[in-house]
């Protein structure tokens, strides 16, 4: 047994406080990783507060609390960990992100750099380029006619945009998701997937520590400017590569997840569909319904930096918290039919990318990708049919699809 | 608000102005991140008066307030930022014409 699952046996004694509703719920079971939101509506139905006795950690699945907890980091911190482990106390499976696994103040200095570099100001400048691609990728895509939405569209787009945003070399980025995949599955449990998924990473890491380098990167991507607040004294050299590596880790994945479920709900909704096809304007509100329905991140940990009370129950320090955002996003508390897929909702205020200081920093980049790529598509395609039932992806904290075959009827062109 | 009209909400000391105007459906005010400081469409001008009510426009703010859709004022800041403060009886903000 490693230091790692010992912790972790160790932790499984805690007991919860006096009246909190207890559930045996292994949220990493295949069965909940399958379809969570029933899962979801049963923690949200026992309390605010619930302790999982499988792993001793409390969990809020309603988005009152869910949302407290994000907007409250100096109770509620990240430098423990943001997965089960806890940093203060075990050892991580890599050394810690310096802007996801840090509190304020080391953290204020960071994401000032990666608010900058994302900014919606900044990201005006990427647009037409995505633009362009996307209208290449969906030409090869109605080109095909049945294709897999997965490989070819979820996956083909941020591998291209994004990757050539940060600047890393074109030849080998089959290897950036397995790292993406092992980031995600290490907020959870040191479990049968989390082990298979860390003994194929080897070659991963290492042509990412590659591409993280200042020689190899391009001159104008983000990476470049990471470089470059380096030189200007804002960060060191060494922090603006694990800056780099930060991006790559969280900014591809994610993205990809999120326009997978985005094809699952539209090519299971076809009335949906026609609703954006008929004006693909809405591409991005529609985009937003997606991030509340069907979230690519479904939960990660927040640990307690002191004694507090979350909801009435009194938690002590370095106590885990379990915080479900895709719980949250279909709260009937805050929503009107939160199991609809409705994309004429305003969806706005849902937690797919959390909230407060360690909001996702990446989140307009994504919403744009998604957005241009969503318009093209109804810009030009009339019908999405799926031949045959998604294939989910297993992973710890991430959701999305492996392969989803489907067909694209092309609109007919006006005569 | 850009109509004219005027919205009065009841507030406790320590909300959050962005917050508070989204659960009350005040239009105008999109906060599209839902208050993670990355989006500038949160944007308000504080009314002269209350202006000293809030501490300074903080770093990552100041960089979000150079990416707002309407014209940035001196007054400007996000109201994802701003805090209602202990003893202050009434904050005045406008809403500006368009925030995406």
């Amino acid at each position: 047994m490693s230091v790692l699952e010992s912790t972790q046996q160790a932790r499984e004694g805690g007991l919860p406080a006096p009246g909190v509703p207890v559930s045996d719920l292994d949220p990493y079971s295949a069965d909940v990783l399958i379809d969570p939101y029933p899962y979801y509506e049963m923690l949200r139905e026992l309390g605010p507060v619930v302790w999982l006795e499988k792993y001793g950690v409390y969990a809020v699945a309603r988005y009152d609390q869910v949302k407290q907890v994000l907007s409250e980091a100096d109770k509620f911190g990240s430098s423990a960990g943001i997965g089960l482990t806890n940093f203060h106390t075990e050892e991580p499976w890599r050394k810690p992100s310096i802007i996801l696994e840090v509190d304020v103040p080391d953290h204020t200095r960071t994401r000032k750099v990666f608010t900058r570099i994302l900014s919606p100001k900044a990201l005006n400048a990427l647009r037409e380029r995505f633009e362009r691609e996307a209208e290449k990728l969906v030409t090869a895509l109605i080109e095909k006619g049945e294709c897999d939405a997965v490989a070819d569209f979820a996956h083909a787009f941020p591998i291209k945009v994004f990757a050539d945003a940060v600047g890393v070399p074109a030849e080998g980025r089959e290897h950036l998701l397995p790292y993406g995949d092992m980031v995600f599955n290490a907020f959870g449990p040191v479990n049968d997937r989390f082990r298979e998924c860390l003994t194929k990473l080897g070659p991963s890491s290492e042509w990412i520590a590659h591409a993280c380098r200042r020689d190899v990167l391009t001159k104008d991507g983000f990476g470049a400017q990471l470089y470059a607040a380096a030189d200007a004294g804002e960060i060191t050299e060494e922090e603006a590569g694990m800056l780099v590596r930060t991006m790559l880790s969280a900014g591809l994945d994610t993205t990809i997840f999120t326009l997978s479920n985005a094809m699952a709900s539209l090519g299971r909704h076809p009335d949906q569909w026609a609703i954006l096809r008929d004006e693909p304007s809405r591409s991005r509100a529609v985009l937003e319904e997606v991030l509340r329905y069907d979230p690519t991140f479904q939960s990660f940990y927040r640990t307690t930096t002191r004694a507090v009370e979350l909801a009435g129950v009194p938690i002590g320090a370095e106590q885990k918290i379990l915080v479900f955002i895709a719980a949250g996003n279909r709260d009937p508390r805050h929503w009107a039919n939160p199991d609809t897929f409705d994309v004429r909702r305003q969806a706005t205020g849902n937690v797919a990318f959390g909230t407060g200081i360690h909001g996702c920093a990446g989140q307009m980049i994504a919403r744009l990708e998604g957005e241009i790529l969503l318009r093209v598509l109804a810009t030009r395609v009339d019908s999405l049919e799926l031949l045959g039932e998604p294939e989910v992806h297993f992973n710890n904290t991430v959701r999305g699809y492996s392969r989803m075959p489907m067909r694209i009827t092309p609109r007919v062109a006006a005569s | 608000m850009k109509d004219g009209s005027q919205s009065e909400i009841e507030v406790e000391p320590g909300a959050n102005v962005m917050r508070t105007a989204v659960d009350a459906g005040l239009p105008g005010i999109f906060a599209e991140c839902g208050g993670a400081c990355m989006c500038a469409t949160c944007h308000v001008y504080v009314d002269q008066d209350s202006v000293q009510a809030f501490p300074p426009v903080g770093e990552v703010e100041e960089e979000m307030l150079e990416c707002t859709v309407a014209e940035r004022l001196p007054v400007s800041r996000l109201s994802c930022q701003l805090v209602v403060p202990e003893g202050v009886a009434t904050v005045v903000v406008r809403v500006p014409d368009a925030q995406t």
